[in-house]
């Protein structure tokens, strides 16, 4: 038997808008949480296992705004964080990077450029490559991945997408289920678990955690990770009593500081 | 002053954000002078051991990273950095490392998710100053997907189990590993650096 003791992971997303945290609803009315570091600084000591950043505007001017968020964090924080939002380029990439982020996740220009996936973990390897995925139900049980914040259908099935982003090299998978995202009523079980059975890689469950039950039936239905945004900005989830909770339902998580 | 080599990929900024909470000076440099004026030094890395390799060469810093070593100064992997250490990695291909330690990298067994992401508890296989004052099992944060095999039994000193054996934390006189990221493993991973920072001190 393989004994196997890796902790599946508790993540805090954090939307970053000139450089504030915001909190959108299905991507839209925003609205301003918190300065990012605090939180930041907040969630690391109550034990989240590692954080993830959205730079949602993206704009060229607010790129240094967002980028000195990013250093700062990594000042603040010894626990791993993921940039998001805005990456086109392996050189974008490579900011991020030596600003302090861990990994990087790119959406919608690897469905424009799949290659950047492939160049990317050439050059700084897999491990720091996420393959961020915004899925949509468009046929019961068939989910296509759609761009620009879940504007454009672009007819890929999302299942596809999950095996060749990892033939390309992708590390990580965060598979977001846009019709579940910020409705509060789970996670979306059936397309993570499809997708996590497809691929041999982690796959981070995003959109749609309301409370504790949720992050439990994900993890086990095989998400590695599970990723949640506003239960934590308004402390409806405590992650120190989301993770006693998860232990006592029999998941490994990280509880020693 | 730690010399923390820069040989062109990854983040290696927490980690100086690291050494600078432990009030440990240290200068990022690919300069040879600058590492032979080093008291210690820390090999990073992410990326792939090829890659390393090859920038370590063309830099010219393999002979003196060699040479310092050699001489007895405290040196540091981290990750792909303690990969480097030993003679040879199987990552897409058949590569030479820096052979400082005996051994080589294969890829983790394909019966477990490979990278190898997340957090992950360390077994102690004996005392060592580096795991002083840490409980017996304590979790650090791993990302990597290959794994050192063929080591030397008696420089273990912490593993963790993923696919098997992954050996996690090894020491050899001046030579020291962490296959995890101890600047980003929260305050285990600042309590196992200041350790190290007192053993070599």
């Amino acid at each position: 038997m393989v004994i196997n003791m890796l902790a599946k992971r508790i993540v805090p997303c954090l939307d970053v808008d000139k450089g504030r945290v915001v909190k959108g609803k299905k991507f839209q009315n925003i609205q301003d949480v918190a300065d990012p570091v605090d939180l930041a600084k907040r969630y690391n000591e109550a034990g989240a296992d590692e954080l993830v950043f959205y730079d949602i505007t993206a704009s060229n001017e607010e790129r240094d705004i967002f980028l000195d968020v990013v250093e700062k964090v990594a000042k603040e924080i010894a626990i791993p964080f993921t940039v998001g939002g805005g990456i086109r380029t392996v050189e974008d990439i490579h900011k991020v990077l030596r600003s302090g982020a861990d990994k990087v996740s790119i959406n919608s220009a690897a469905v424009a450029n799949p290659q950047l996936i492939k160049d990317a973990a050439l050059k700084f390897g897999s491990q720091c490559i996420v393959l961020s995925i915004d899925a949509k139900e468009v046929a019961p049980n068939k989910w296509n991945v759609f761009t620009n914040g879940g504007r454009n259908d672009t007819g890929i099935d999302a299942v596809e997408w999950a095996k060749r982003g990892e033939q390309l090299g992708a590390g990580e998978l965060v598979i977001n289920a846009m019709d579940s995202d910020g409705e509060k009523d789970g996670y979306n079980l059936a397309l993570t678990k499809l997708i996590a059975e497809t691929v041999n890689i982690p796959v981070v469950a995003s959109g749609g955690a309301g409370n504790k039950e949720h992050f439990s039936s994900v993890l086990k239905e095989g998400a590695d990770a599970a990723l949640a945004a506003s239960v934590f900005h308004y402390n409806e989830i405590k992650i120190p009593e989301l993770k006693k909770y998860l232990q006592e339902e029999d998941i490994i998580v990280r509880r020693d500081n | 002053m730690i010399a923390i080599i820069d040989y062109g990929a990854g983040n290696i900024k927490s980690l100086q954000f690291a050494l600078a909470k432990l009030k440990k000076d240290s200068v990022v440099t690919n300069d040879p002078q600058v590492i032979r004026d080093a008291s210690s030094i820390i090999l990073p890395g992410v990326g792939a051991f090829k890659d390393a390799m090859v920038a370590i060469n063309e830099q010219n810093l393999a002979e003196v990273i060699k040479q310092e070593v050699a001489a007895g100064k405290p040196i540091l992997g981290i990750c792909l950095g303690m990969q480097l250490f030993y003679e040879r990695s199987y990552e897409d291909g058949d590569w030479e490392g820096l052979g400082l330690l005996k051994g080589n990298a294969s890829k983790i067994k394909e019966s477990v998710k490979v990278p190898h992401m997340g957090w992950n508890t360390i077994t102690k296989h004996q005392e060592n100053p580096i795991t002083r004052n840490l409980p017996d099992d304590f979790y650090v944060y791993f990302v990597h997907s290959y794994a050192v095999g063929s080591l030397e039994e008696d420089s273990l000193v912490g593993s963790t189990q993923y696919g098997g054996v992954v050996p996690a934390i090894v020491q050899q006189g001046n030579v020291t590993g962490m296959q995890f990221h101890p600047e980003k493993s929260g305050d285990i991973g600042i309590k196992l650096l200041q350790n190290y920072g007192e053993m070599i001190s």
